[in-house]
């Protein structure tokens, strides 16, 4: 095992609060939403999806978040990913940009083919075209679908979209990768190839956070974790005290 | 890279040196959305390849459609009006399908714009990307439609005997203002069209009025004077004007059109980009 606290941080979350403005929340239509504003009932609620959590992730750790729903696993997600910018506080990312795992099919066209489908998925993840020429047989390779690139994605079974759509992400050796939920899906055989190339990544000092339900997954994988709690950090550190402070939190 | 502790920034595109992200040192939004679309230029190649292949793939004629499909609506406006108004213009095909070449440019991409956002919603929630990406690839998918349409219309214009000079290589030029035009448009709807998705109803009607309300189908000289006024505060009629005066009339566009044309693409341009850009990170956090 690697000792994380020897090496630099990766991700710092500088005391950051973030709030949700929900303007129009309830309205789904402009002209009604026109009609309320004229009679002066728009209202609007703001909600804290994260309270002053102050958070420090290391190179070649792999972090976990856990929580219930709401409690701000994912607003903390997207901060590190830089679709949200924080209210409060501040993020750094070294490392960036940043590779996320999408959930199945997120940022892929079912019409068009496996190979043009790559091409589209790592230029959405901010890559050059050249890039991709480059990387392309490696990335068919990983994701052992070298027979049938040509064919239109809305063929492939999901356990093969989620195959693609990892080897793209994980194509140019993120420093931080960020992973919600989504390696449970596909096949056994083929997380296990996953898992092996994440640890790869750790070995260069690449850093993994990730969101998930399922405890035992983080036990088993994570070097540190936080629990969040409606968006207030209630413990962080080892990953066995954390999801038992959890767990007991959620019995009691 | 190595180094956690904080390497000296400059005002690099993501703020901080290259592969440092820092949330308190992001340049301007406004700023910082030109600086990622030129990274992520290929991205916005791709939209449209990608736009154009569908397009094709999913239509049993492929490209002859984008070419049928405005010269039958020529075919049964010309059989129409070149009756209404006899004699009053000549090579009235030429007259009708430039105009219509522009508008259905102007109509498709301002509303892909806002369809292309709300698909591309589920993906700005969790990844970044320079959100204009959207809207800027469909303008550019309708240039490269138009730019293929403008092979039928000169044939059109060659066979009904209309001019063809040298003024058509004017074309570009209110092409491109036309396209900025639609960009600035695309950028404002697709704002408001991401929390309230009966805007893109809503538009389908307001083009409808639009679309009569400028001289496309009848030449402006059939409003009534009272009526005229209306031309000058609609920034259609300028940038279709500019189109068809190479095409129709083989002459360059008159100084005034261009002019007034160029303040309305730059000035709508100019507040799309300053409002969606504004209004960009907080689309990206509808939960």
């Amino acid at each position: 095992m690697l000792e994380p606290a020897a090496f630099p941080e990766a991700v710092r979350i500088d005391n950051v609060s973030f709030r949700y403005r929900h303007h129009h929340e309830r309205f789904t239509s402009l002209k009604e939403y026109a009609i309320r504003r004229i009679q002066g009932r728009v209202r609007r609620s703001d909600v804290w999806a994260l309270r002053d959590v102050d958070v420090a992730v290391r190179q070649g750790e792999v972090f976990g978040i856990v929580g219930a729903n709401g409690a701000g696993k994912s607003t903390l997600l997207r901060l590190i990913a830089g679709v949200l910018r924080p209210t409060r506080g501040r993020v750094v990312v070294h490392g960036w940009p940043v590779s996320p795992l999408l959930e199945i099919g997120a940022g892929f066209h079912p019409d068009l083919s496996g190979r043009e489908n790559v091409y589209l998925n790592a230029t959405l993840l901010g890559h050059t075209k050249r890039d991709v020429d480059e990387r392309l047989d490696s990335i068919v390779d990983f994701a052992e679908l070298g027979d049938v690139m040509d064919e239109p994605l809305r063929t492939y079974s999901s356990g093969m979209i989620v195959r693609l759509g990892f080897s793209v992400a994980t194509e140019w050796e993120p420093k931080v990768l960020l992973v919600d939920e989504v390696l449970a899906v596909g096949d056994e055989a083929f997380q296990k190839k996953c898992w092996a190339r994440i640890q790869g990544f750790r070995q260069q000092l690449a850093t993994v956070v990730l969101v998930s339900h399922q405890l035992s997954y983080v036990l088993a994988t994570c070097s540190r974790a936080v629990w969040l709690d409606r968006g207030v950090v209630r413990a962080l550190g080892e990953p066995n005290a954390v999801v038992n402070a959890y767990r007991d939190a959620a019995a009691g | 890279m190595q180094g956690g502790t904080a390497i000296p920034l400059s005002s690099h595109a993501v703020g901080g040196t290259a592969d440092v992200y820092d949330s308190s040192r992001l340049p301007p939004a406004y700023l910082r959305e030109l600086y990622e679309l030129v990274r992520y230029r290929d991205l916005v190649v791709q939209l449209v390849s990608r736009d154009i292949r569908t397009r094709y793939k999913r239509s049993v004629l492929g490209v002859a459609w984008t070419f049928l499909n405005p010269l039958l609506m020529m075919a049964v406006l010309t059989l129409v009006f070149s009756r209404v108004f006899r004699g009053d213009i000549q090579h009235y095909a030429v007259y009708l399908l430039s105009a219509q070449l522009v508008w259905i440019f102007f109509a498709q991409s301002t509303t892909q714009a806002m369809n292309s956002l709300i698909w591309g919603g589920a993906l700005i929630t969790k990844i970044y990307l320079p959100r204009s990406v959207f809207a800027l690839s469909q303008v550019g998918a309708g240039l490269v439609n138009l730019t293929l349409a403008l092979v039928p219309l000169l044939l059109i214009s060659f066979v009904s005997g209309a001019p063809i000079t040298w003024a058509l290589l004017w074309l570009p030029v209110p092409m491109l203002l036309v396209a900025c035009f639609a960009l600035g448009v695309g950028l404002v709807l697709s704002t408001v069209a991401i929390s309230f998705p009966d805007v893109v109803e809503m538009y389908q009607v307001a083009l409808t009025a639009w679309y009569f309300l400028t001289p496309i189908i009848y030449p402006v000289a059939a409003l009534p004077d009272s009526m005229r006024w209306l031309m000058n505060l609609n920034p259609a009629y300028y940038l279709v004007e500019a189109f068809r005066a190479p095409v129709y009339a083989g002459l360059p566009p008159e100084p005034m059109t261009l002019i007034a044309g160029t303040v309305a693409a730059v000035g709508v341009l100019a507040l799309g980009w300053f409002w969606f850009t504004s209004a960009a990170d907080d689309l990206a956090a509808r939960a």
